[in-house]
């Protein structure tokens, strides 16, 4: 079967100019519980973005709102121009320009790791198996997997099982890559190499969002922190300021309990 | 060689009175081959056709559409809560009645779907329901943090479906899948009731003809152990060369 490969979907009235993702006053409950309780800001393309907090403050589920796997309840998100919160939102138009990576890696355990990082722009994109491969294994080398295509996830360690995942988020050719606590589930020897290949991407002007507790990795590469609490963003901050001198009550205690 | 054994099981009657005639009267062993044929179609059909309907029917049934959800679980609860001859006869002498009548070559009135058609859907619907519910278990196995990674790709729902869902579900749901299978083989014995020729129904035609009971009995019995044993060690074949390395360890 062929098919053509898809065009890619224009976004007219959005310009590289303007923040890639606007988030507006964006609230979220599931039942009665409210997570997310009105929370905005603005990310400009090329640009790190970090957000830090206690558990249960609302960040995975803010980062889980911005590619609609949880729908919001109320405000809205755009990512280039493609508004989020639309019921008739286009998602696959969505989900090729942001990509996502997990705090379980999530690979695909009955795929080795080059065919993990194959099978969506296949599947999804109905691109050509020649040229996806050649890409995909040059992914691979870049998160410095190379020798490991034929893996399968089960054979491989955490760490390497994150990076197989970052490649695959790549491979689909994202704008925006969302990070949920990427490194949390990872034993502290192997979060450096995870940490060190995020770094990479955001050095190479990957505009990156990421929820993570590695403060030192925030301080080093975010160009902008937000620390949220009980659904609100209590302070936020370009990194030099935010962690020298944060201003609030609760944005010191917490920094104080993990620095 | 064929007149050897054809000799040696007419020496086994003559001496012991042990009578498998379909070993040496080729008009017998004619007719059992042709069973053991029928037995194999309306095997590998309904096991085909049973494994296509448990797949779509349990991808329904964890669907947004709380219509089709109602419709799939109806159809499981009427098809493994009732008997299996009585499905059979219901489709053949119950269904098969109310269809309309068409003309053959030769001018005759013949029925849209003959005995074996209707042993084939019966017998798969009947193995269908019960792999829907065997489909289903190895769906909720599958981490649904794997679906959302598949979403996060761009995959739609159904294309999560084919590629990682239903491979995961798979493999987790096989030694279940093995045994409804195996139960299925031997459940095509019930279509002698709709006179189809399948094996039992040719023993059976051959023992009243010979008066060997006993003999064609044991004969029976050694071909189905045979075909199910068969089929088990296709479907272990199978499972081996799904098993995934560093998979659940």
């Amino acid at each position: 079967m062929t098919r053509a490969p898809l065009a890619e979907t224009p976004s007219p009235n959005w310009t590289p100019d303007q923040p890639i993702v606007r988030i507006a006053d964006v609230h979220k409950s599931f039942g009665t519980f409210e997570v997310l309780k009105g929370i905005s800001f603005d990310v400009r393309k090329g640009e790190v973005v970090c957000i830090i907090g206690p558990s249960g403050s609302g960040k995975s589920t803010l980062i889980r709102c911005i590619n609609a796997l949880v729908p919001v309840t109320a405000g809205s998100i755009e990512v280039e121009g493609i508004d989020v919160t639309d019921p008739r939102l286009d998602k696959l138009a969505l989900r090729r320009k942001v990509g996502m990576v997990f705090q379980q890696y999530n690979l695909f355990p009955h795929k080795t790791a080059l065919q993990n990082v194959m099978m969506a722009p296949i599947h999804v994109l109905g691109q050509e198996k020649r040229e996806v491969e050649a890409r995909a294994r040059a992914l691979l080398a870049k998160v410095r997997l190379a020798g490991k295509e034929n893996a399968y996830p089960g054979e491989l360690s955490g760490g390497q099982q994150q990076r197989v995942a970052i490649a695959r988020s790549l491979a689909m050719r994202p704008d925006v890559m969302l990070f949920d606590e990427v490194t949390a589930a990872l034993d502290p020897e192997t979060v450096k190499e995870v940490l060190v290949t995020i770094r990479e991407l955001a050095e190479e002007g990957m505009t990156c969002m990421l929820v993570t507790h590695e403060m030192n990795f925030a301080r080093d590469v975010a160009d902008h922190i937000y620390f949220t609490d009980r659904g609100v963003i209590v302070e936020h901050g370009p990194p030099a300021t935010f962690f020298a001198s944060a201003q609030d009550e609760r944005t010191r205690r917490f920094l104080s309990q993990v620095l | 060689m064929i007149a050897t054994i054809q000799a040696w099981f007419q020496q086994l009657y003559e001496t012991t009175g042990f009578n498998f005639t379909i070993f040496y009267d080729p008009y017998d062993w004619d007719r059992y081959v042709a069973g053991l044929r029928m037995t194999l179609i309306l095997g590998i059909s309904t096991i085909l056709a049973s494994l296509v309907i448990g797949a779509v029917g349990a991808l329904l049934q964890s669907g947004p559409s709380r219509v089709l959800r109602a419709l799939v679980n109806g159809f499981v609860v009427v098809f493994r809560n009732t008997p299996p001859l009585v499905q059979i006869f219901f489709f053949y002498f119950g269904l098969g009645t109310l269809l309309p009548d068409i003309r053959s070559a030769d001018g005759l009135r013949a029925p849209i779907l003959n005995n074996v058609q209707w042993a084939i859907i019966s017998l798969s619907l009947f193995a269908g329901a019960f792999n829907v519910e065997i489909f289903r278990s190895g769906i909720e196995a599958v981490p649904r943090t794997t679906v959302e990674a598949a979403e996060a790709l761009g995959y739609t729902r159904f294309k999560a479906y084919r590629y990682v869902v239903l491979p995961l579900a798979l493999r987790v749901c096989l030694p279940a899948l093995n045994n409804n299978l195996i139960n299925l083989l031997k459940t095509t014995t019930l279509a002698y009731a709709i006179a189809v020729p399948e094996t039992l129904y040719a023993v059976k035609q051959i023992w009243s003809e010979s008066q060997n009971v006993l003999e064609m009995m044991l004969v029976l019995l050694a071909t189905y152990a045979v075909l199910v044993g068969v089929l088990v060690w296709i479907m272990h074949r199978w499972e081996r060369a799904l098993r995934i390395p560093g998979y659940g360890r």
